[in-house]
């Protein structure tokens, strides 16, 4: 049976590893790679690197921390941010990454996800969407890191992109991100629900319970960050958890 | 030190599956080159993208034919998938070492079938050694074989076995990445290799 998966996220700047609250105080955390190496030892599924920062020293760095991974790290390596064009994803793949993520560009240039999907197939193509919820019972999909509004529906947006060929999404709730008080579940079914592609859930954990929440809410994979940065949960239990509510986990 | 000849057909990560046999303590070589594949011992096609633009490399280059040859070959994912005679992606002939086609999984509940999965071994084989597995897969296509005596192996998808290894005589392919397999998929290879 096809189980769900527990996902680890770096933020990556440079092809460091940074932590921190805001943009302003990141803090250096060490060797993405070890990080990573580490995680997939714990048990994770996969790992999202987030590069933070889109600047030229930026991308070759982390270019570099990409090459290293693929040799030492035996899980797949999702690579997000700052790709905006059938070249920068390439780089990446050919680095070592096995899927890419992309949440601006698409926005910008819907037609993005098809030339990713028709060069390297849907299963590298990974959507990621920020939503907010507009008080009216639905959500709208931001660019730029959560920053610029774009009109769009998040859920007509997770369709359309399904449709245009991304072969999973990466759903984070701008409203619950960083505060530890559980994911949007009501966000996850809908988009689940319009969607034929896996869904990933981001933004909210803050213990075990919160990703189990997620995938029986229909989510085929739980991200999370402090709570596995800081020390405060490890994999295994969290996949204890999940387990313990009859969802399929590899253990 | 068992000598691997890795394919490069143009497509994605051979990053990783190089390391994972140099783990194993292989020597890799990788190669575009039909001259080394034809004197190749053991050679794995890997595959990330589509059927039709890794045939046309691989017909191209003069691969194809040093393949149909080669004393040992593994196919990793699409690169199994190339091993049969035709597929419905992008409607394209494959190598036809191995009889049958190879066809969406139109029934899934979702595609891609993405994650890990069981690998349960079905006919005996040298994978089995390596098996039962939970390996991780990426693919919206699978292997429909024309001869049931292939299939080493199969993993359940929304309720229906699909075909996860497959080995017959020299040729060998599986549909999940033992690359990003963790201990399971090293014990895959290292099943390969010990064939």
């Amino acid at each position: 049976m096809l189980r769900r998966r527990i996902i680890p996220c770096l933020d990556v700047r440079g092809g460091r590893l940074v932590k921190g609250i805001n943009f302003e105080s990141l803090r250096d955390c060490g060797d993405p790679v070890d990080a990573a190496e580490r995680y997939a030892a714990q048990g994770a599924d996969e790992i999202v690197w987030l590069n933070i920062s889109a600047g030229d020293e930026d991308w070759r760095g982390l270019l570099e921390a990409v090459e290293r991974a693929a040799v030492r790290v035996d899980v797949p390596l999702c690579i997000g941010g700052g790709v905006s064009s059938v070249e920068q994803a390439r780089d990446l793949l050919n680095a070592g990454a096995d899927k890419v993520s992309s949440n601006s560009a698409p926005l910008d240039r819907p037609e993005l996800i098809g030339e990713l999907a028709d060069r390297f197939g849907s299963q590298c193509v990974v959507v990621a969407i920020d939503a907010a919820a507009d008080g009216g019972g639905s959500w709208s999909a931001f660019a730029s890191a959560g920053r610029r509004p774009t009109g769009r529906d998040a859920v007509a947006w997770a369709a359309e992109a399904a449709d245009r060929g991304a072969g999973e999404l990466l759903v984070t709730s701008i409203d619950t991100d960083g505060t530890l008080g559980g994911y949007d579940i009501e966000l996850l079914r809908r988009i689940c629900a319009a969607v034929g592609v896996p869904v990933i859930a981001s933004g909210g954990a803050g213990g075990p319970r919160d990703l189990a929440s997620a995938l029986e809410a229909g989510a085929q994979a739980a991200l999370a960050a402090s709570i596995f940065h800081d020390g405060v949960h490890t994999i295994a239990e969290v996949k204890q958890e999940v387990a313990r509510c009859g969802l399929p986990m590899r253990m | 030190m068992p000598r691997v000849t890795l394919i490069d057909h143009g497509a994605g990560n051979l990053r990783s599956l190089r390391a994972a046999f140099e783990r194993l303590g292989a020597e890799v070589e990788v190669t575009a080159d039909a001259d080394r594949v034809a004197r190749a011992e053991r050679v794995v096609l890997p595959g990330v993208g589509a059927a039709a633009p890794a045939m046309e490399t691989l017909a191209r280059t003069g691969m194809a034919d040093a393949l149909r040859e080669a004393p040992s070959l593994l196919g990793v994912c699409l690169g199994m998938q190339l091993l049969f005679e035709r597929s419905a992606e992008g409607d394209v002939a494959c190598l036809g070492l191995l009889p049958g086609t190879v066809e969406r999984i139109g029934w899934a509940e979702r595609l891609p079938h993405m994650g890990w999965n069981d690998v349960v071994a079905a006919c005996p084989s040298t994978l089995d050694a390596a098996l039962p597995a939970v390996c991780y897969f990426a693919h919206s296509y699978a292997v429909v074989p024309g001869d049931a005596a292939v299939v080493a192996a199969e993993t359940e998808i929304s309720g229906r076995p699909v075909p996860s290894a497959v080995a017959y005589g020299r040729v060998a392919g599986v549909q999940f990445h033992p690359e990003k397999s963790g201990p399971a998929g090293r014990r895959m290879l290292e099943a390969w290799l010990a064939a």
